[in-house]
């Protein structure tokens, strides 16, 4: 039977790391995205499925408490906001050295810096080109809705333990914060086993089992770098997710994930009153980047807007995918403030249709 | 007829009177000759191997000269991130509370980058045991100041001697988290004899007790030498850390709950 709940999407994220079995959270106060850990410490989850949660004192500790239970095999995440999302720059990069799954939730806000605590989308960046030190990538993916929010923990999980990779949910502080309908997914029994990998003790009948991302020989540096470059080749050719909306006959495109799609949706539907034929694609997951999608709308319409809350970071990504063939230009808002659809329309109207 | 022993006879199976742990594998040891490590890890190896918990156990090795712990342990390891270890410790006892779980870390690795780790592992009571190997000194990068360097002894960074002044003072941090209510055991020991080797032993093999009585955190500092990074021999290594280093960090369990 369906179970509907009106929840905040920080809610909604809690709530789903409980059902999809996850083993531990560990993660540390920060606004606008406070409510994950409030949510799970007044859930009981060490009642409800056995899960820890646990207040750590920093997100220094929080990222390498995940470290330490995802290299046992077991599903943990974390969930932060920007400036907190910065410090765990380094764990994820050791994550992603060593190959563990895990889940980490950027709820972003307005930077740089301590910024404010409004919504943004100005972590595209970090996000998407690894962040930390080394070449990495997590797998991004980006939610439009608090029902988005809940099955993109499960979706998110999966991947990490499928690719053996740290996956982000890049959201902002408008999702994390905004109540919506929810459908939740029935409870998922926590896993009783680990994967053959894990650190969970050494028996007598195995080799060590040892996490780590340390490889003093440059040549097997390289060789396992090249192991991973194969793995995001994998990635980017199996996991690009993307959605249109009014792309069929479009003439003009926006281009806006998360919150931004919201917006742009509204967008489409006033250009489309003023007989405007234009369409919003909507890339789901950042990393993969949907470039191929892009590439072949980009034969179709006479130009694209990037519309993010940002200064253009994805445009950067969705000039790739054009290679110049028509106009993409970016209009963004900043720093904690959000685009009306009007502005965006008038935007598209001045920037690339009078442009 | 001892002149008769040929080297054929001594290394026969019959006449072995010591062997390596088993539980180290058959890597040769990186640290430099008479280096304290190597008793070290051969110490927790032994309690590990005598309390018949090795298979049970998840070390947490750090950034700094026993950074390949896990080469040498034939146990289940994770290397963590410089100064992480306690908080990687933290994670894997929190979804493993029947395993055991120490954490191995030198003291710029405890003291220095990871003392919020640290402290607040132990303000936890995480139920996890501590090896910590106090040298005065950061030995991997070559010989710079740590945040245990004495005063006035001399490092690569503070090559006319720690001027406490400027550099600040060395951190006495076992003292520091004895006064946490988290800690069971906090103890100092050292390697450098065999009676201190003797108690050294007892002492990390307690730290693994507590932990199956669930007694929280047990800490095992072990003031031990550096004669590449001091530039000295070892054997004057030996003599400067009991002369110099022994009256700053006294020897002695400094809590026992």
């Amino acid at each position: 039977m369906k179970e509907l709940r009106l929840m905040k999407g920080n809610e909604a994220i809690a709530e789903a790391a409980i059902r999809c079995g996850a083993d531990a959270y560990f993660g540390y106060p920060i606004t606008p995205q406070s409510e994950v850990m409030e949510y799970l410490m007044a859930e009981r989850p060490e009642q409800r499925t056995g899960m820890v949660v646990l207040q750590a004192e920093s997100e220094v500790a929080s990222i390498n408490m995940i470290y330490g239970a995802a290299g046992c095999g077991k599903k943990a995440m974390t969930s932060s906001s920007s400036p907190g999302i910065s410090l765990m720059q380094e764990g994820l990069s050791y994550i992603a050295g060593a190959e563990l799954p895990c889940l980490v939730v950027n709820v972003v806000r307005g930077g740089p810096g301590l910024g404010t605590i409004q919504p943004s989308q100005a972590d595209y960046f970090q996000a998407t080109k690894g962040g930390g030190h080394g070449d990495y990538h997590l797998i991004v993916l980006a939610p439009a809705s608090v029902q988005e929010m809940c099955d993109f923990v499960k979706d998110g999980f999966d991947l990490a333990f499928q690719y053996r990779n740290p996956v982000m949910i890049l959201t902002d502080g408008a999702i994390g914060q905004m109540m919506e309908k929810v459908e939740l997914f029935e409870q998922i029994p926590r896993s009783e086993t680990q994967p053959e990998w894990a650190c969970v003790g050494k028996p007598a009948t195995r080799g060590r089992s040892i996490i780590t991302s340390l490889e003093l020989d440059p040549n097997r540096q390289e060789q396992f770098n090249l192991k991973l470059q194969k793995k995001y080749r994998e990635i980017e050719a199996k996991e690009v997710r993307y959605e249109k909306i009014q792309c069929d006959d479009a003439e003009y495109l926006f281009v806006a994930y998360g919150t931004s799609s919201r917006i742009c949706q509204k967008s489409v539907q006033l250009a489309r009153e003023k007989g405007i034929k234009v369409g919003l694609f909507r890339p789901i997951s950042l990393y993969p980047f949907p470039y191929e999608a892009i590439e072949s709308l980009s034969k179709q319409v006479k130009g694209i807007l990037s519309v993010e809350m940002s200064a253009g970071q994805m445009i950067e990504d969705i000039r790739l995918a054009v290679h110049d063939r028509i106009k993409v230009q970016h209009y963004g808002r900043f720093g904690g403030m959000m685009p009306v659809p009007s502005e965006i329309l008038q935007q598209l109207e001045t920037q690339i249709i009078g442009g | 007829m001892e002149e008769n022993i040929t080297l054929e006879d001594i290394i026969r199976p019959e006449n072995l009177v010591f062997q390596k742990t088993k539980l180290f594998t058959e890597k040769p040891l990186s640290y430099c000759p008479g280096c304290g490590h190597g008793v070290i890890h051969r110490l927790v190896l032994e309690v590990l191997e005598e309390m018949g918990i090795s298979e049970q156990t998840i070390g947490v090795a750090p950034v700094g000269c026993s950074v390949l712990a896990y080469e040498f342990m034939d146990i289940d390891m994770q290397q963590a991130a410089h100064g992480r270890a306690p908080a990687v410790a933290t994670g894997i006892k929190r979804v493993f509370p029947e395993k055991f779980v120490f954490t191995y870390q030198g003291d710029g690795d405890l003291a220095a980058i990871g003392t919020a780790e640290t402290i607040h592992a132990c303000n936890r009571g995480e139920n996890i045991t501590i090896i910590f190997v106090n040298n005065g000194i950061y030995g991997m990068t070559g010989g710079q100041m740590a945040p245990t360097t004495l005063p006035g002894m001399r490092a690569s960074t503070c090559p006319y001697g720690r001027d406490v002044k400027s550099m600040g003072h060395p951190l006495k941090i076992t003292e520091l988290i004895a006064q946490l209510p988290g800690t069971s055991f906090v103890t100092r020991q050292a390697v450098h004899t065999p009676g201190n080797v003797r108690k050294a032993k007892k002492a990390i093999l307690k730290a693994f007790q507590n932990q199956k009585e669930k007694k929280g955190l047990s800490f095992v500092e072990v003031v031990s030498n550096c004669n590449s990074g001091w530039k000295v021999s070892p054997v004057q290594a030996n003599k400067w850390m009991v002369e110099n280093m022994f009256p700053f960090y006294p020897l002695g369990d400094i809590k026992d709950v």
